[in-house]
């Protein structure tokens, strides 16, 4: 991605964003709130589309090329994405349906299991917990087999068992062959499991290093360092 | 799995869910009902004049609950979110609407019998006579009404005024469709076979297919961002 | 003193047009006239809107006093001379720019035309008022009526209420591309949906034979020149506060991202 710029009416979220990203890395990207971390990830997952700049995921150029890369793409949110009024089993198979993906029954059966959603499959979404439904949504993002994921702020609301389980499923996602970008505001679980860091403040990428280069236990600082320098209060 | 299964595993989708709650039909079958008691008020019973209102009077009903019933059904994907959920799937957007548009067309056509019974007992309309005929009116009114009405409510269902500003966006662009549901239906119920009011299906179908064509079209560009 | 000039700001859309070019064939070399406030005014426009007024005004004599009295109605008829050329304004261009330019602005995302759009759409709508307006007032001393669901006037009146909905469907949206993405699509619809209404109507109004029709007027030669200069005029008048609406939307975008982009830095 080279020089991506995304206005809302002029207000420019994403400021002249460069980035590159070898596929089977895990991103992770640290920044305050309004930082644009969550444009940045609807951009990427063709959610919204770029007002200038070249933008190219997977290989696919996107906007033009948008549909041909959303069946490898699964966006883990703060927003579920899932309909109150079904099961998770109805849910689960609607989104599968319309990922084509193959052996539906089975596959939601194994991901059930997984997120430990099997015994209430048939309750309606509506009387999940906040945590339950975190969980089924990231059932649901994985459905496809995404190669590419994208999880923006993933953490938010979780409790410790649904925390435990995102981590314990990042840690079988993160294999080499699949790429994740993940935005977050707790910089421990965020330097848990990348490859690489990022910080971005008020729209541009002020940071970015291999995690290995890192001063892991200084990170907070570094961190702290750099949102300070260009945060100001009235913007 | 065609184009168009995929439009029906979304159609189901609403429906499965909207059968859940039951609020949305509820509450247009209801709304329906009130509108045609309202009118009737206005009305005196038995007045010769009697025939040429009451078309006006079912299809003012249809539009408005039809109406509420649109609104509906596209905030129930703001939940959560979940029109950007289905905005991710690798579907053409033109499935997405035909789903949408196959969902609430079930519902409106529901709705829009229902009304009709309610109304034919207020008015004592001799059923086994005019529903065939009226049976077809209310297919391609609804055709109409749900194509543009889905495309809208896409466009509305962001905005802060979006129930009245669907209503002021939807209403006069079916001016056509319920000047011909009325003048046909009218035709209908006065004893006239279908073939006497031809005219008027003629142009609800012409309507029909342009605006599905055009609504089909135009779809992307109101969900995109 | 003219002196040669040239907005400098970089553009993201084609702005540079307008203070540039212009529709008059202007090149690179436009002369214009510095405005008190530092706004540019090309003196094409200035030379537009004096053309404008002064033919409205000239067809308002030929109109009131110059043609001659019609036959059956009387001096009343003289109110058409500006119905008539207000409702075909509006139809005609205003409503199709409205039309075109949703199209252009769909396939090139340029917000120009989305502001050209909207721009149209106002003055057609205060056309359209200014039609539903007289028509009444004509209609009622001759026959007895204020309103005589003729077709045209019918359609003109859902027309009416068709760009209403589209001015208020506008106004309720803030940031730009949404906004032009929206009205684009119900823009689009709408104009498409005029033709059939016009039809509708007209099959409503054949069926039940109309107490009074909107024919019956007798024009002779001077009279139909007035009328002609008039639609003239009229249209003149529109291209106009066209432009000048179209120029102060433009400058208005242009703050707002200046505005946007000092905030920032």
């Amino acid at each position: 991605m080279k020089g991506l710029w995304k206005y809302f009416d002029h207000f420019p979220a994403i400021r002249g964003l460069d980035v590159e990203l070898e596929l089977g890395r895990f991103l992770t990207v640290f920044g305050p709130n309004g930082a644009g971390k969550t444009t940045l990830i609807r951009v990427l997952s063709t959610q919204i589309q770029p007002s200038q700049g070249e933008v190219e995921v997977g290989g696919c150029v996107l906007p033009g090329q948008a549909y041909r890369l959303r069946r490898h793409v699964g966006v883990i949110s703060h927003n579920t994405y899932l309909y109150p009024n079904l099961t998770a089993r109805e849910n689960l198979t609607f989104f599968g349906r319309m990922y084509r993906v193959p052996d539906l029954g089975d596959r939601i059966k194994t991901l059930l299991e997984e997120v430990g959603l099997s015994g209430r499959r048939d309750d309606l979404v509506r009387t999940y917990s906040r945590g339950m439904q975190q969980r089924l949504s990231i059932a649901r993002a994985l459905l496809h087999d995404p190669d590419i994921m994208f999880l923006d702020e993933p953490y938010t609301g979780l409790d410790q068992h649904a925390s435990r389980m995102l981590r314990d499923v990042l840690k079988t996602l993160h294999t080499g062959e699949r790429t994740l970008v993940m935005t977050t505001h707790n910089i421990e679980q965020g330097l848990e499991m990348c490859d690489e860091v990022a910080i971005q403040v008020r729209g541009r990428l002020v940071f970015r290093e291999n995690v290995g280069a890192i001063d892991r236990a200084g990170f907070e600082q570094t961190y702290f360092d750099h949102v300070g320098k260009d945060f100001r209060w009235d913007s | 799995m065609g184009f168009l299964s995929q439009a029906w595993v979304i159609a189901r989708k609403d429906i499965i869910g909207e059968l859940r709650t039951r609020e949305t039909v509820l509450s247009m079958l209801l709304f329906g009902f009130l509108v045609i008691l309202i009118f009737n008020f206005g009305i005196e019973p038995g007045l010769r004049e009697e025939n040429l209102v009451k078309p006006g009077v079912l299809w003012a009903a249809f539009t408005f609950a039809g109406i509420l019933g649109l609104n509906r059904s596209f905030i129930a994907e703001k939940e959560n979110d979940c029109l950007q959920g289905l905005l991710l799937c690798p579907v053409d957007r033109s499935v997405i609407y035909l789903g949408k548009f196959f969902g609430n067309f079930i519902f409106t056509l529901s709705m829009g019998l229902v009304v009709f019974l309610f109304f034919s007992v207020l008015y004592n309309v001799n059923l086994v006579q005019v529903a065939l005929p009226l049976g077809a009116i209310l297919v391609l009114t609804t055709i109409g009404f749900t194509a543009v009405g889905t495309l809208f409510s896409a466009v509305s269902v962001g905005l802060k005024t979006r129930d009245v500003i669907l209503s002021i966006l939807l209403i006069p662009v079916m001016v056509p469709v319920v000047l011909a549901a009325a003048k046909s239906s009218g035709r209908v119920l006065d004893g006239d076979s279908l073939a006497g009011a031809g005219l008027w299906l003629a142009l609800l179908v012409v309507y029909d297919v342009i605006f599905l064509t055009v609504a089909i079209m135009l779809f992307d560009y109101a969900v995109e961002e | 003193m003219t002196t040669v000039s040239r907005g400098s700001s970089v553009e993201h859309d084609t702005q540079a047009a307008v203070a540039g070019g212009g529709s008059s064939g202007g090149g690179a070399t436009t002369a214009t006239a510095v405005h008190p406030t530092g706004a540019e005014r090309p003196l094409w426009l200035d030379v537009l809107g004096v053309a404008a007024i002064a033919s409205v005004l000239v067809a308002l004599y030929g109109a009131i006093i110059w043609a001659p009295t019609e036959a059956v109605m009387g001096h009343v008829q003289r109110i058409f001379y500006f119905h008539m050329p207000s409702a075909w304004v509006a139809l005609g261009p205003a409503f199709t720019i409205v039309f075109i330019c949703s199209i252009v602005y769909l396939v090139k995302k340029d917000l120009r035309y989305d502001r050209i759009a909207g721009a149209s759409a106002e003055l057609g709508v205060l056309f359209t008022t200014i039609t539903l307006l007289t028509g009444p007032l004509w209609a009622k001393p001759i026959w007895g009526a204020y309103w005589t669901w003729d077709p045209r006037l019918t359609t003109t009146l859902v027309l009416w209420f068709i760009y209403v909905a589209y001015l208020m469907l506008r106004s309720s949206i803030t940031e730009g591309h949404r906004r032009a993405r929206l009205s684009a699509v119900f823009g689009i619809v709408g104009w498409i949906d005029v033709p059939i209404v016009f039809m509708s109507i007209r099959w409503w109004r054949t069926i039940h034979p109309t107490l009074v029709t909107g024919e019956g007027m007798n024009l002779d030669s001077s009279m139909q020149a007035v009328l002609v200069f008039a639609l003239g005029a009229i249209s003149l008048l529109y291209v106009y506060l066209l432009v000048v609406r179209v120029r102060q939307l433009d400058m208005g975008s242009r703050i707002d991202r200046l505005r946007q982009q000092s905030h920032l830095r």
